[in-house]
């Protein structure tokens, strides 16, 4: 397997959001704005990388029957982690996230990373793996968050563009979460359905 | 020419196309729309122009760029939804841009998003209200008071609705013989004529009633869903009436008000998202009757007519799985 | 592919407990480098909290009065100046809201911060900025012992927050809490 092809896989062929619709629970309540969806990305890619890694070097050792016990242990290690110094050195972002990090732990993406890929390859394609999905993670949170932030609020990275006037509020309610998910998924298969038509 | 035609629900059997049943709907909310110009004036009238040319061509876009199949515009079902939708708007100034929102959200999201008319499951210009309601609650909640005939300015003082009335008054703790008797609380007459704070097309109960009876006559609805959800309503109010006056509306307050009417006649008897059979629309009208009042009584919003018809939209599938309507030969 | 250790009763075990051992052992060591900043990071949340309610002040002085904490204030000379009284209501329209209110010896209001809130966005969770000083419905400044702090449908002076008349009312009604605990404090 090549380099390119994992990272190809990550961002967008194999993307967790829009093509593996896994995870959906931190990309719908944590989007509410862009810089939400992006912390909440980066710290899935944190978590994704370095549980990638320790699975890929363990998984000689690790016997089949447990593995699953296994992978969760690491896994929340991890989380902890990044639940504590998100604590103690980014007490502004914890506020708003810090409900939905120990949720990393129950994230399909994470576990299925580990069960799918870290488990067969080696540790460098398996950071590799870690490391991209997350970021394909990230930019779909991203995206997702910034757009209900511009349709919600009407501003973009916490930048106001209009003035006294609300948004429209529902795209920062849990509804919107669902309406503006269903409608970015649709356009990012548009485009990924005429790319491959195409080619 | 195709050998065979598929098309969506309702499979109506009759010489009524549906472009026939559309418009008939539509020349029966005339006098809807007539009242809500009358008491409102220029605000109401921009309003359902700006919906109606919205939804309308919102439609032509989606269907010619999208969609890429020859118009369905003529069917007359955008103006429908279009001048429901302005119908359940405040007639106010800042609605007239807001609205084009909503139509939008109603023929994009509610209709075409599903594949276009007969295929939606839920009322599309109820789609778009809510949509507003939530995203605009300021502005939605913000309603003009009636004063003089055919006002033509657009700034308007503003009110609030009876039943905004009583909500608050009783979250407030007051006794509700004495909101009724305070000035705020119109008269059962004016009620009954639609002189009340309101959305532009629900205040009016006679002019509902009269495109009802319209729509009865031309078989274009049944009576099953407006009779039964209304009954549901009257009764269910009536018993926690009885129960605790202090409380809970009298039924005739509680039909009279809000959206009830307008939300029985015209909106929950939309045929793509109401059930086949007439057990299945007693049914139907049972079960938003019944939600109505729970929302209007226990619910954060003092009206819940179009959450109560959108809920049981999401049921209608399922009551139509059980309840069939019967076959001929049988 | 290297070789896979068999399922065995001892190698599950073996393994199983090496990884938890391991993992608690690191989580130790996070725990441990991370408990300070943790414990400063709040304190300095509550700090900011009473620094943007009250006066300057050199140090405080907490505690507990009709279930509310109070945060006394003194100056250099050891004088009390304010008190900053965090105060909640059960009756937000999501639930509790959560505000410290810090008063001068005076009784006025010098400024409130909302510590806890699960109010819908852009309506009562403008209450953040909504009763500030240049807020449309500024309580700051106002002696709550003098005019009466209530909204504007209950007969009070407080106009309230557009189409968030529920969390306006729960606002107030934390001040008016606030404000009898401060009494309290002010009289012992």
């Amino acid at each position: 397997m090549k380099a390119k092809d994992i990272i190809k896989n990550g961002l967008i062929k194999e993307n967790p959001t829009w093509v593996l619709v896994l995870g959906m629970c931190p990309t719908l309540a944590t989007t509410t704005s862009a810089v939400n969806g992006m912390s909440m990305g980066l710290a899935t890619t944190f978590v994704l990388l370095m549980s990638n890694i320790v699975i890929s070097l363990l998984k000689s050792v690790i016997p089949d029957k447990v593995r699953i016990p296994a992978f969760i242990v690491v896994i929340a290690t991890f989380v902890t982690i990044v639940q504590l110094v998100m604590q103690g050195f980014l007490p502004a972002l914890y506020e708003t996230l810090g409900l939905f990090i120990p949720l990393i732990v129950v994230n399909c993406i994470v576990l299925g990373r580990a069960e799918a890929f870290a488990s067969k390859n080696n540790i460098w394609h398996s950071a590799l793996d870690g490391l991209f999905m997350g970021l394909g993670f990230t930019w779909a949170l991203t995206l997702v968050g910034m757009v209900r932030e511009i349709l919600g609020t009407g501003s973009v990275f916490g930048w106001k563009f209009i003035g006294e006037a609300d948004g429209m509020l529902l795209f920062i309610l849990p509804p919107g979460g669902f309406i503006c998910l269903g409608l970015l998924m649709a356009l990012v298969r548009y485009i990924q359905n005429k790319k491959t038509s195409k080619a | 020419m195709k050998p065979l035609s598929i098309s969506g629900s309702p499979h109506v059997h009759s010489d009524e196309s549906t472009k026939k049943i559309m418009w008939r709907v539509n020349l029966a909310l005339v006098p809807m729309l007539l009242v809500g110009i009358a008491y409102f004036g220029l605000n109401a009238l921009l309003i359902s122009l700006v919906s109606v040319a919205c939804c309308c061509l919102f439609q032509w876009l989606i269907e010619k760029f999208i969609m890429k199949v020859p118009t369905t515009l003529w069917d007359g079902s955008a103006i429908v939804t279009g001048l429901l939708l302005a119908f359940n708007v405040p007639a106010t100034a800042s609605m007239i841009w807001i609205v084009a929102i909503g139509a939008l959200v109603a023929i994009g999201i509610g209709k075409m998003s599903f594949g276009g008319l007969g295929k939606n499951p839920f009322n599309p210009a109820l789609v778009g209200r809510v949509f507003l309601l939530i995203s605009f609650p300021v502005q939605m909640t913000t309603w003009p008071t009636v004063g003089k005939w055919f006002p033509m300015s657009l700034d308007t003082t503003t009110g609030a609705t009876p039943l905004g009335v009583i909500k608050e008054g009783l979250m407030n703790g007051q006794k509700l013989s004495d909101i009724m008797a305070s000035n705020d609380m119109p008269s059962l007459l004016n009620i009954f004529l639609g002189h009340i704070g309101g959305s532009f097309g629900e205040v009016c109960a006679l002019a509902i009633i009269i495109g009802a009876i319209y729509l009865l006559c031309r078989k274009v609805i049944t009576w099953h869903i407006p009779v039964s959800f209304i009954l549901t309503a009257a009764i269910f109010s009536g018993i926690l009436w009885l129960v605790n006056p202090e409380k809970f509306v009298d039924p005739l307050t509680t039909i009279l008000t809000g959206g009830l009417l307008l939300g029985a006649c015209f909106m929950a008897t939309d045929m793509v998202t109401s059930p086949m059979s007439k057990w299945g629309q007693l049914l139907f009208g049972f079960g938003c009757g019944l939600l109505t009042i729970i929302i209007r009584n226990w619910g954060a919003y003092p009206e819940g007519v179009s959450f109560a018809i959108l809920l049981m939209n999401a049921v209608t599938p399922l009551i139509n799985r059980y309840i069939k309507p019967k076959r001929f030969a049988k | 592919m290297a070789k896979k250790a068999k399922s065995s009763l001892l190698n599950m075990f073996l393994s199983l407990t090496v990884i938890a051992v391991v993992a608690a052992g690191l989580l130790a060591l996070v725990k441990v480098v991370t408990e300070e900043p943790i414990e400063n990071a709040q304190k300095a949340k509550t700090e900011e909290a009473i620094k943007a309610v009250l006066p300057e002040f050199a140090k405080t002085d907490t505690l507990t009065v009709n279930g509310y904490m109070c945060h006394k204030a003194f100056n250099d000379a050891g004088e009390l100046v304010g008190v900053a009284v965090e105060s909640f209501s059960d009756k937000g329209f999501g639930g509790r809201l959560k505000v410290m209110y810090g008063f001068d010896m005076a009784g006025t209001i010098v400024g409130y911060s909302i510590l806890e809130t699960a109010e819908t966005p852009g309506l009562g969770a403008k209450a953040d900025t909504w009763f500030q000083n240049g807020g449309k419905g500024c309580v700051v400044g106002k002696n709550p012992g003098e005019s009466k702090l209530t909204v504007k449908k209950d007969g009070g002076e407080v106009d309230a927050i557009s189409g968030s008349t529920i969390t306006s009312r729960a606002f107030c009604g934390a001040l008016d809490e606030a404000y009898k605990a401060y009494k309290v404090v002010v009289e012992q």
